[in-house]
């Protein structure tokens, strides 16, 4: 039981095509834990065998303590799951699905708290048809939420939102995470990875090619530094040097100066390049 | 706080020490709030509810006359036959139908990965079926009633009778429709992938058309599947014992009636548990 979630060889294979090639993972209890990878890469897969929702074909799997491939209510009523896309109950009311969902959980939350707690107390009356598609999300995280989950599963919980929506959506996680609440989150956002992750993985081909810090994935923080300004660019160790001597060149100030490192998409887009 | 051994650090992992809810408190909730979504979502209480009842109407009225000197008007026998349709029509076209819009539109896929028991899935959608065709069977017996001088009958027998049909029918008609929701690619060829044989079933089952009216091997096809003997039964509350004449065994044969009905209860349990997915197909 000292890790939340603990994976050890996992492999899938779907019509003799491998999803999972073997894929090794240790997710700490309170860790905000983000999977990264294409379309295809296997990444559903993994969650979705980490979710109870598939057969895994090999490999050791602990989820809280169980294996997940025998899914119980109580191993069930201590998880949250926030699936990619959801149109259901579209005539119920937002707080008459919040309380229909309570009832499932033996230590649910107060439905009327998690609305407000996702900003939806001055839509709790509305029938969820008539909601916009952030606000449907925020409804899919309430469910995902409601029982108390110990841990939290959140599919590309932010796709089509616009930027002031994902920051607001950002907050509600964090706050979840602060609360103790263990969340592995799958996203194609860079940023959020970055924003919300205490550890992220990257998955390509069925494998983990990458895992760590978001600051210091694929060796970011010591990459070499690009060096910019109105008439050049140099890629160096020694960014401070080069900026001293060009301060010295231009007598002050440098034109367009800029002292950049590798961003989290930069490293990205290199780890899931088909080798 | 106070800082004592056991409240310091106590590891997040424990297990919870709350019962889990019970499985009939969790079917309640469900049934009540799927009587909500199905009366607020019109275009399905107009498919499943309002069509028996707008058919009855219609050839009750464009049907007028009796029956081979028995008594009993054409309308009444429309009212029995509309019984049976409207009973079945709630649960299987309504389940079938509406079963796979929910597993294309994620419901189910969400619903599996809470604790919610499967069986309270199943017990609220058989609730708000028993609701639908109680409803259903009250308005059309009151049409048949006030417009087809249909006789409600007054021996307790008959009463017996009609729960017994209607019971067995409504039940084994919602298992036979959340079995048959598997059946359909998706929600939008549901509609035609369950309506389409559920009509068929309506006309060669002597709903619409007298039973007998039909050749041998239609009337054998027929007497495979639930819905002839439900509308036999409920022809034997309502037509009374001149009716009897007009069936094909010049009786109402309650006992098969009984046999068929129980059956297909079964039967349609057993498809239920061996056939049912959570998962539409793309999602594997």
């Amino acid at each position: 039981m000292t890790h939340a979630i603990q994976v050890r060889g996992l492999t899938k294979r779907y019509s003799g095509v491998e999803a999972v090639a073997g894929i090794d993972l240790e997710i700490e209890h309170g860790e905000v834990f983000a999977i990264l990878g294409p379309n295809g890469a296997g990444k559903s897969t993994t969650v979705e065998i980490l979710e109870g929702y598939r057969k895994r074909d090999s490999g050791e799997v602990s989820v809280l303590g169980a294996d997940p491939g025998r899914p119980t209510r109580q191993w069930r009523s201590r998880i949250g799951i926030v699936l990619q896309t959801n149109q259901d109950a579209p005539e119920l009311t937002v707080r008459e699905i919040m309380r229909l969902y309570a009832t499932y959980y033996p230590d649910s939350r107060d439905p009327d708290e998690v609305i407000e707690m996702v900003g939806l107390t001055e839509s709790a009356g509305k029938r969820i048809r008539q909601l916009s598609g952030g606000q449907r999300r925020r409804v899919d995280v309430a469910l995902g939420v409601v029982g108390r989950p110990q841990l939290l599963f959140l599919d590309e919980p932010t796709t089509g939102f616009d930027p002031e929506s994902r920051r607001r959506f950002w907050d509600l996680i964090s706050g979840l995470a602060h609360g103790g609440t263990t969340i592995v989150l799958t996203t194609h956002y860079l940023e959020e990875a970055e924003t919300l992750a205490d550890r992220v993985a990257v998955i390509a081909q069925g494998k983990i090619v990458a895992e760590g810090d978001p600051t210091t994935l694929g060796g970011r923080a010591t990459a070499k530094a690009r060096v910019t300004w109105a008439d050049g660019s140099v890629e160096t160790d020694t960014p401070t040097k080069t900026v001293l001597e060009l301060s010295q060149r231009f007598d002050g100030e440098i034109p367009e100066l800029a002292v950049t490192r590798p961003s989290l998409e930069d490293i990205y887009l290199r780890l899931i390049e088909p080798s | 706080m106070p800082e004592t051994a056991e409240t310091t650090d106590a590891p997040p992992v424990t297990a919870p020490s709350a019962p889990m809810p019970s499985i009939v408190r969790v079917s309640l909730a469900r049934a009540t709030a799927e009587t909500k979504m199905f009366f607020r979502e019109k275009d399905g209480v107009v498919f499943t509810f309002a069509f028996p009842i707008v058919l009855l109407v219609l050839f009750g009225s464009i049907f007028a006359g009796d029956l081979e000197d028995t008594g009993v008007t054409v309308s009444q026998l429309y009212t029995a036959g509309l019984i049976g349709a409207g009973v079945m029509g709630a649960g299987f076209q309504n389940l079938g139908i509406g079963i796979a819009t929910e597993r294309q539109d994620g419901t189910l896929k969400r619903l599996a990965g809470t604790p919610m028991p499967p069986s309270a899935y199943f017990v609220g959608k058989v609730l708000v079926v028993l609701l639908i065709a109680v409803l259903e069977v009250a308005i059309l017996l009151a049409i048949g009633v006030t417009m087809y001088d249909l006789d409600l009958p007054s021996e307790a027998s008959k009463w017996l009778t009609f729960t017994w049909v209607f019971l067995l029918g409504v039940s084994g008609s919602a298992l036979l429709g959340i079995a048959a929701s598997s059946l359909p690619r998706s929600a939008k060829s549901a509609a035609a992938v369950i309506s389409m044989p559920f009509v068929v079933l309506q006309f060669v089952s002597g709903v619409f058309i007298p039973f007998t009216a039909m050749p041998q091997w239609l009337m054998n096809i027929a007497s495979v599947f639930p819905l002839k003997w439900m509308c036999q039964g409920f022809r034997s509350v309502f037509l009374g014992d001149g009716g009897a004449a007009l069936e094909a065994a010049k009786s109402y044969e309650l006992d098969r009636v009984a046999l068929v009905l129980g059956a297909w209860l079964i039967g349609g349990a057993v498809l239920c548990l061996t056939t049912f997915r959570w998962k539409s197909r793309r999602d594997g």
